[in-house]
């Protein structure tokens, strides 16, 4: 393999690691106040769904990406309703919210735009276009960090760079500030952040809400930057992805983003099998590595590799009286 | 003692969240330009007008029985299993295998021995995660949604591998002709009128009745049905009188697998006679919305079956004649889950405010 190709997988890899990065730092914010999030598939799906839609019928992206994160705050507020609010089952409820999504972006596209459940190809404006860094053009020919500059770190949508900064602002906000140190705390002790007179609801109910931006700025990703339109069932997976790769960081930011990117760069291998084929020398089934995100966090979750301990109060609904 | 009387519990929540979903799905087919009543009356007509129809509502109902059998007998014990899609993919896998390479005289020897390849496959594939939720505590919901997604990759590499029949498609031959079930078709033909001409309905159906009353007597009346209940309730006070966790979980596990595998004698051996991909079409998942609805209840079961049935049938004739598409049903199914399951609570305070309100009233 030569550097030119290395370079473009890992182009790849940065492309297809966002959608992943910006569902798991989602699921990380619910889980981490101790609400299971298993709906990130469906959330995405319907941000991707409605990002596309409004695109298209607008001509204006960022319409597209509010929309978008409006679709999935919905379904969170759902989810929410469902597991703070009522005490129901939070698995449950984000098995309905992704089924939910599955068939109204179908029913919705296919009664809106009649083209089989997609919606229609976007162009120009209604789609977020690669942006060139300062200097790329001129550096190009730097030897070694030129081409790295040129290819692999300019030239991405805005929402990339966006993904890549959430990793540090979501270390910041949870390690760093109050606010993040009481949504810890309810995730493992609920009790403890009642007795403090500081309302489980609320925080959890803010937890659930900014997992629903995350999600919908994801899907929008999808539908309006790494594809042009939203086609049925596009998120493919990958909130489920995300959250082996929630698991596989154990909770944590950094973690989340190395994960991502690991699991991104199976996927971008997937697509190029010639490459691998050429470097190890035997085929390789495409099969294989796209299952084995799966398979790794089986592994990991079996604690043969580290244990993966999870919030201890997630997925218990807080009972205040006793 | 319980606020509300048994009868509101089993039948008055249940039936007022189907209402809501149904509300809703209204609403929806309203949204979309559509007339609910007109798509109702198609619906009922396309799935319970004729013999044909309900040949497929049967059809489809067997393998929802089977898939939320799988979902209740976990529900009996805490557990979660939302691997049924997988399950029933890998007992895919096995009646293909005893169908395939087993030469067998007769349909009857080929449905028992099928039974029992689906069966054992698909307790096999549930019993990694049951395994590593018994011992190391890894979540058997995150587990069991991952193994879905190896399921199908297993699959996917057989059926381009070992087990592709020539030709393009990624299938089996077609299974031997000693093995295909007798349909509905077959088994009530008189003569001049034939009934369920051309429905996929097949003898699979009993074996899915005579499943509902196995599960029945297995969870009521048997001591390991005791056992598991116990544990569902307290896994402490289970731990106390002597019952292991490990042992419950794994035998819970195990039966739910196999009844989720056995759910391949119907659309594997009974309708496609080959294993194609994708064969369960999402009828692991269904499991969930049916045994939500049934109360975990195999009779409950049975019914949720039936009306699920019903839907898919009736959703296929209103895609086929309206505007309506087909993932119509997947929201309707995502409604019923979210109201009878997530947001039971939702309808469940208030009746109990209303039956306390009606007893201080009495009293």
């Amino acid at each position: 393999m030569d550097f030119a190709t290395l370079l473009q997988m890992l182009d790849a890899t940065l492309r297809l690691a966002t959608p992943l990065l910006l569902a798991c730092l989602a699921g990380l914010f619910s889980e981490r106040a101790g609400i299971f999030d298993i709906g990130l598939e469906g959330k995405m799906l319907a941000a991707a769904f409605l990002s596309a839609a409004i695109a298209a019928v607008s001509g204006s992206v960022w319409l597209g990406l509010l929309a978008g994160i409006g679709a999935s705050m919905l379904l969170s507020l759902i989810h929410g309703l469902a597991s703070i609010t009522f005490r129901g089952n939070q698995l449950i409820s984000g098995v309905a919210i992704n089924f939910l999504a599955a068939g109204l972006t179908v029913v919705i596209a296919q009664s809106w735009f009649s083209q089989g459940g997609r919606t229609p190809q976007l162009t120009g404006d209604a789609r977020f276009n690669p942006i060139e860094l300062p200097f790329a053009e001129a550096l190009q020919n730097v030897p070694i960090l030129g081409p790295i500059y040129y290819e692999l770190i300019s030239g991405h949508t805005i929402l990339v760079y966006v993904a890549l900064a959430m990793v540090p602002l979501t270390w910041w906000i949870l390690f760093r500030t109050r606010f993040g140190l009481r949504l810890r705390a309810v995730g493992e002790n609920p009790a403890a952040v009642d007795t403090a007179g500081i309302s489980v609801v609320w925080l959890r109910f803010a937890a659930v809400g900014i997992c629903g931006i995350l999600c919908g700025i994801a899907g929008a990703y999808l539908a309006t930057a790494l594809q042009a339109g939203f086609v049925k069932d596009m998120s493919a997976g990958r909130g489920f992805i995300a959250l082996a790769a929630l698991i596989f960081a154990k909770w944590r930011p950094w973690y989340a983003l190395y994960a991502c990117l690991l699991f991104g760069f199976l996927q971008a291998m997937s697509l190029r099998s010639d490459v691998i084929e050429n470097v190890i020398g035997f085929q390789v089934n495409g099969q294989f590595l796209d299952v084995l995100p799966y398979i790794l966090t089986v592994v990991i979750l079996a604690g043969f590799v580290g244990k993966a301990i999870p919030p201890r109060a997630g997925g218990e609904p807080y009972v205040k009286e006793r | 003692m319980d606020v509300m009387p048994k009868w509101a519990d089993v039948i008055l929540i249940p039936l007022i969240s189907i209402l809501l979903a149904a509300i809703l799905s209204a609403l929806v087919i309203l949204a979309i330009g559509e007339n609910p009543w007109e798509a109702l009356k198609l619906m009922v007509d396309g799935a319970l007008g004729s013999t044909y129809g309900w040949g497929y509502t049967l059809y489809y109902a067997t393998n929802f029985i089977f898939t939320g059998l799988a979902v209740s007998i976990a529900f009996h014990a805490r557990l979660f299993n939302i691997g049924g899609e997988g399950q029933a993919l890998i007992g895919g896998l096995g009646v293909a295998i005893i169908c395939l390479y087993i030469p067998w005289p007769h349909w009857s020897l080929a449905l028992l021995g099928a039974s029992i390849g689906a069966a054992i496959f698909g307790a096999a594939w549930a019993a990694i995660p049951a395994f590593l939720q018994a011992k190391r505590g890894s979540h058997i919901v995150i587990t069991t949604i991952m193994f879905n997604f190896i399921a199908a990759a297993v699959l996917n590499y057989f059926l381009i591998g070992a087990l592709k029949a020539p030709g393009m498609e990624p299938a089996t031959p077609k299974f031997p002709e000693a093995t295909h079930l007798p349909s509905f078709q077959d088994m009530f033909n008189f003569g001049e009128t034939t009934f369920f001409r051309g429905a996929p309905a097949n003898v699979t159906f009993f074996v899915a009745l005579a499943a509902c009353v196995a599960l029945w007597a297995l969870i009521w009346k048997t001591r390991l049905g005791y056992e598991i209940r116990s544990f569902g309730h307290s896994e402490s006070a289970a731990k106390y009188a002597g019952i292991s966790p490990t042992k419950i979980i794994m035998v819970t596990m195990l039966i739910s697998g196999a009844l989720a595998g056995m759910m391949a004698i119907n659309n594997v051996q009974g309708e496609a006679e080959r294993l194609v991909l994708n064969a369960v079409e999402g009828a692991g998942f269904i499991g969930i919305a049916v045994a939500l609805m049934g109360r975990s209840h195999p009779f409950g079961v049975l019914l949720a079956a039936l009306l699920f049935g019903f839907l898919y049938q009736g959703g296929a004739e209103l895609a086929l004649w309206t505007s309506i598409p087909r993932e119509l049903i997947i929201v309707i199914q995502a409604l019923v889950i979210l109201f009878t399951g997530a947001l039971d609570n939702m309808v469940r305070m208030p009746l109990e405010r209303l039956f306390l309100a009606m007893r201080r009233a009495k009293t």
